[in-house]
């Protein structure tokens, strides 16, 4: 179930439209559907990096495709978010290569310098951590995923340098 | 073509699969099911409760199958042979499947309308045991309404999808499906909505234990104390063939289901007017009464059989459960004594 | 120095870019094989080379191929699997990174090969950078002419498209990504039908990895008799490794399969030895999936024989002595690290990542999490080892994918090799407390306590 209570400004750019209207290009005219976790990417990074149900309805009346079939696509892949997040979410990798070199106290570390629990964002908004499961970069560990990069070979310094970073808005979430 | 199960041969044509051969032979080969369902396009596959063992692929190629493969999706082939109730590698893995499925369930058959009727009750019956190895906390979901005439037990679901698949086939808009994943997934219209179609009471009769029941029968009685009859009406509702089962009790209609074979499939579906609104007698030409499984978990006490005398080791067992249950219905013997207080 | 098949150029400046690539002797293999090559004889030589698939199973990749079902008349696929996800693996995404048009060459080939008017590289969400540099190669190669209609003046069409999944590592096991490629849930399909006869929208498709497609282009330039004489027996050519870990040298690697396992380990070319003075405890040379080794069954095999780095060698010994060359995903543990606490991580990744289809997964992942867990934080009994193994023995072939062998294999091998580990967690909870508790006190310094309880 979901939580309807949070509210989202659904913005769809011309801009947003036609890249959507590209990726749908990708497939054949009658398998729209196939577009669809593509779409959604595209949706959520232009929209505060979470999905609404209101704009996954949105998604579905792009695609022709009943809203239950978007829901369920949603909830299955962990990238996609049900609700608001921090601007900033450090994913941390914390499977076995990862926590051979010490994600699990770097973790800790970023949490207790951001004031915050795993999972829930700080006051501002600004930050939030998560622990994900392996990222694909076993041989660059400790790393984290931040936007639609990676931040590898980390240390508390660079940590502490990714928030400042990040507060001074000097960080670029997606290519665009 | 020619298969064999457990060493009963049986001609079949070609595109059938090892389940449903099983079936036409009957009695003790035929695999169980919980998710596979003949009537609906795509299921089967997933319970893994059918597993059998291919001893002989076919005349034309006779290596065995390294796995066990799911019967109700696995096609026969000329000169095929299978082993199912007879091989002990199959009842070990119905066994751990049997385990799986309940080791999340809430096991709350007495307050469960199900009860009586319930494959998984079935299951547990024929391939469970008594004890379970599963100490940890149960996974358990939020409640979620789903309208007015069917209620949603999502921690008792067993996700075979056929409610999925009814709604996909019997309705023009499906609203509910599957959501999140892994031990997570669950049976949900994701923001509560009713599910409103004029044959989704359909999926009551295809859910295999009391994950989806029916509201307007809800606590009214336990399914064995009802009599089955098979009864008809002149049904106006496109798409459906007025033909039901009604559950009674004295002159009283309080359930109205499709009417099931021996496999609990329905023989056809019915629309929601005749399952949820056509409760007087004067709705219906009765026919007759419906014949019952003799084996089934809900004639188990009938009295045609010969009764053995039960004995619940009550002191034994009552209190082996979790540490904080045991507290909660543990009381010292004379509660004004501290001394004697139970840990 | 081995040769280099795949990366052999990934050193040269601007190799990303298609002028660079081109100059470099770039899509030579679509050169030869639309204009003097027929799509058999493509199929012939890659069955020819031994290739097998890269992404684990090692299945042969031209017999795959030759599987796809060109009967029927239907519109035919090829799809690369780029959803690299399994633990330790991070060789696909070095190669699309840093030498995008090798794979684009290799799809189109294969493509022609395969008779696919329409591939797609699907590729995992989070390398969501990687996408972006694929989707601008493959405009590139589009703007020259390898790509769309009529491609050299050879009468064959080409589309190639880059899809991205989501998180979810199910969607590697290759009917799970057909799945997620029609913007479905990542359940993998119940097989038979396989994709070779009905894949993607119900149409032929060929499903291969990344490195299997990249390899195609150098065997179609030389030929597949060349691509046989590298390597050992049946494991034929190159094969990228992923090396994580306690290693001085962590990275990918190309080596000639067939390399010894101790030569990869200490020699400056490879990873260089461990990270520190801390002893070798035991390796995964295949990725999370592949049985656990200990330090004894690294470098020699049980019959006393070099451990080399091929199929046939990793596997020796079977399950007992043995493990699997897989995704080639080589993670390496010095005597620090805590086998219940890894197999614990492990079991939480395939309890987090299974679909939930069906039971045997969807509930036996779960419970073995919850139990490694336990045991890990100091709450184990005596009888869950036996639980453990029998959880995972009721899981192992019982399920629809492979999802399921791979979550119980290396619960039965940490078991198997490290039962005493296992033992010493519920014995001594008070020593296992902190989740370091190897670092100062490693287990060969306090295994004599185990032996000493009797239970």
């Amino acid at each position: 179930m979901v939580h309807t209570h949070y509210k989202q400004e659904i913005n769809m750019t011309s801009a947003l439209m036609s890249r959507i209207n590209e990726l749908i290009s990708n497939y054949p005219e009658d398998k729209r559907k196939s577009a669809l976790l593509p779409v959604l990417h595209e949706v959520q990074d232009a929209h505060d990096n979470w999905l609404s149900t209101e704009l996954q309805d949105k998604v579905a009346e792009i695609l022709q495709i009943k809203p239950i079939e978007v829901y369920e696509v949603v909830t299955f892949y962990t990238m996609y978010n049900q609700r608001p997040i921090g601007k900033y979410m450090f994913e941390f990798c914390q499977t076995s290569p990862c926590c051979l070199n010490g994600v699990e106290d770097l973790m800790d570390y970023t949490c207790e310098k951001l004031g915050v629990q795993v999972g829930e964002p700080t006051a501002d908004g600004l930050f939030e951590v998560r622990g994900v499961e392996c990222l694909g970069a076993c041989g660059y560990a400790p790393m984290m995923q931040l936007g639609d990069f990676y931040k590898e070979h980390l240390t508390a310094a660079k940590i502490d340098q990714l928030i400042a970073d990040c507060k001074d808005d000097k960080i670029i979430l997606h290519d665009k | 073509m020619k298969v064999t199960i457990d060493g009963q041969e049986i001609e079949v044509e070609a595109g059938t699969t090892i389940l449903q051969a099983a079936r036409m032979i009957g009695g003790e080969v035929v695999p169980p099911a919980m998710c596979y369902y003949s009537k609906l396009k795509g299921s089967g596959g997933k319970c893994r409760c059918c597993l059998v063992d291919v001893t002989k692929g076919s005349d034309a190629d006779p290596r065995p199958m390294p796995k066990l493969m799911a019967s109700c999706v696995t096609g026969c082939q000329d000169g095929m042979e299978i082993a199912s109730k007879a091989s002990p590698r199959v009842q070990e893995a119905r066994k751990a499947v049997t385990e799986f499925l309940l080791i999340n369930h809430p096991l709350d058959c007495p307050i469960c309308d199900q009860a009586g009727e319930c494959d998984l009750q079935n299951l547990s019956f024929e391939h469970g045991k008594s004890e379970s190895r599963f100490i940890e906390e149960k996974r358990t979901f939020e409640p979620e309404d789903i309208g007015p005439h069917i209620q949603l037990h999502m921690n008792r679901c067993i996700l075979c999808q056929r409610c999925v698949q009814v709604a996909d086939q019997l309705t023009d808009d499906r609203v509910h499906g599957v959501l999140d994943r892994g031990d997570h997934a669950n049976i949900s219209t994701y923001i509560s909505k009713a599910i409103d179609n004029e044959f989704s009471g359909n999926m009551i009769d295809v859910c295999p234990v009391g994950a989806l029941t029916d509201k307007t029968f809800r606590f009214k009685s336990r399914v064995w104390f009802n009599k089955p009859y098979n009864a008809h009406r002149e049904c106006t509702t496109p798409g459906c063939c007025g033909k039901t089962t009604v559950w009674m009790f004295g002159n009283e209609i309080q359930r109205v289901t499709g009417r099931k074979d021996e496999f609990h499939e329905v023989e056809e579906f019915i629309c929601n007017t005749c399952r949820f609104d056509k409760k007087e007698v004067t709705d219906w030409v009765i026919e007759g009464p419906r014949e019952f499984e003799k084996d089934s978990v809900i004639n188990q006490n009938n009295y045609t059989q010969k009764l053995e005398k039960v004995e619940i080791a009550t002191e034994k067992n009552i209190l082996l459960g979790r540490d904080q249950d045991r507290k909660k219905i543990s009381m010292a013997a004379n509660p004004l004594d501290t001394n004697t207080k139970k840990s | 120095m081995s040769q280099k098949i795949l990366l052999d150029k990934i050193n040269i400046p601007g190799i990303k870019t298609y002028e660079v690539y081109r100059q470099n002797g770039g899509y030579a293999s679509v050169e030869k094989a639309l204009k003097t090559l027929t799509p058999d004889e493509v199929v012939e030589e890659v069955k020819t080379s031994g290739l097998r698939g890269r992404g684990g199973a090692g299945f042969p990749a031209g017999m795959k191929w030759s599987f796809i079902d060109k009967k029927s008349g239907k519109p035919r696929h090829l799809v690369c699997n780029a959803d690299e996800s399994e633990p330790g693996t991070f060789k696909d995404r070095y190669l699309m990174e840093f030498i995008p048009h090798l794979l684009i060459e290799g799809m189109i080939t294969s493509s022609y090969a395969l008779g696919a008017n329409l591939s797609y590289i699907y590729i995992r969400g989070e390398y969501m950078w990687v996408f972006k540099i694929l989707e601008r190669a493959i405009a590139e190669a589009k703007a020259a002419g390898f790509l769309g209609k009529n491609i050299l003046g050879s009468g064959f069409d080409l589309e190639l498209h880059v899809h991205c999944g989501a998180g979810a590592y199910i969607c590697g096991e290759e009917t799970a990504l057909i799945e997620s490629l029609e913007g479905k849930r990542g359940n993998p399909r119940i097989k038979p039908p396989f994709p070779a006869v009905s894949g993607l929208w119900a149409n032929p498709t060929v499903v291969n990895n990344v490195e299997t497609i990249a390899a195609v282009p150098w065997i179609v330039n030389n030929s597949g008799a060349d691509y046989a004489k590298i390597g050992i027996g049946r494991s034929t050519g190159t094969k990228l490794i992923s090396a994580s870990g306690h290693i001085k040298n962590p990275g990918v690697y190309e080596i000639e399969l067939g390399l010894s396992v101790y030569e990869f380990m200490n020699s400056d070319e490879y990873l260089g030895g461990m990270s520190s003075d801390r002893p070798l405890k035991a390796f995964v040379p295949g990725g999370s999936s592949v049985p656990v080794l200990p330090a004894h069954l690294i470098y020699k095999t049980a019959a006393g024989e070099d451990r080399l780095m091929s199929y046939e060698s990793l596997s020796d010994g079977g399950f007992a002595t043995g493990s699997m060359l897989g995704s080639g995903g080589f993670i390496v543990y010095n005597d620090t690290s805590c086998i219940v606490r890894n197999t614990w991580n492990f079991s939480r990744f395939y309890h987090h990542e299974s679909c939930g289809q069906c039971t045997p997964c969807r509930e036996g992942t779960g419970w073995m999490e919850k139990v490694l867990h336990r045991i890990e934080n100091g709450h184990g009994r005596e009888e869950d080892i036996e639980l453990l193994l029998s959880i995972q023995s009721k899981i192992e072939g019982n399920t629809i994918c492979p999802l399921g062998d791979a979550a119980a294999w290396p619960v039965a091998a940490a078991i198997r090799h490290f039962r005493e580990e296992f033992e010493y967690h519920i014995r001594f909870p008070e020593k296992i407390k902190n989740r370091d508790h190897f670092v100062a006190e490693p287990f060969e310094k306090v295994k004599h306590l185990v032996s000493k309880v009797i239970v």
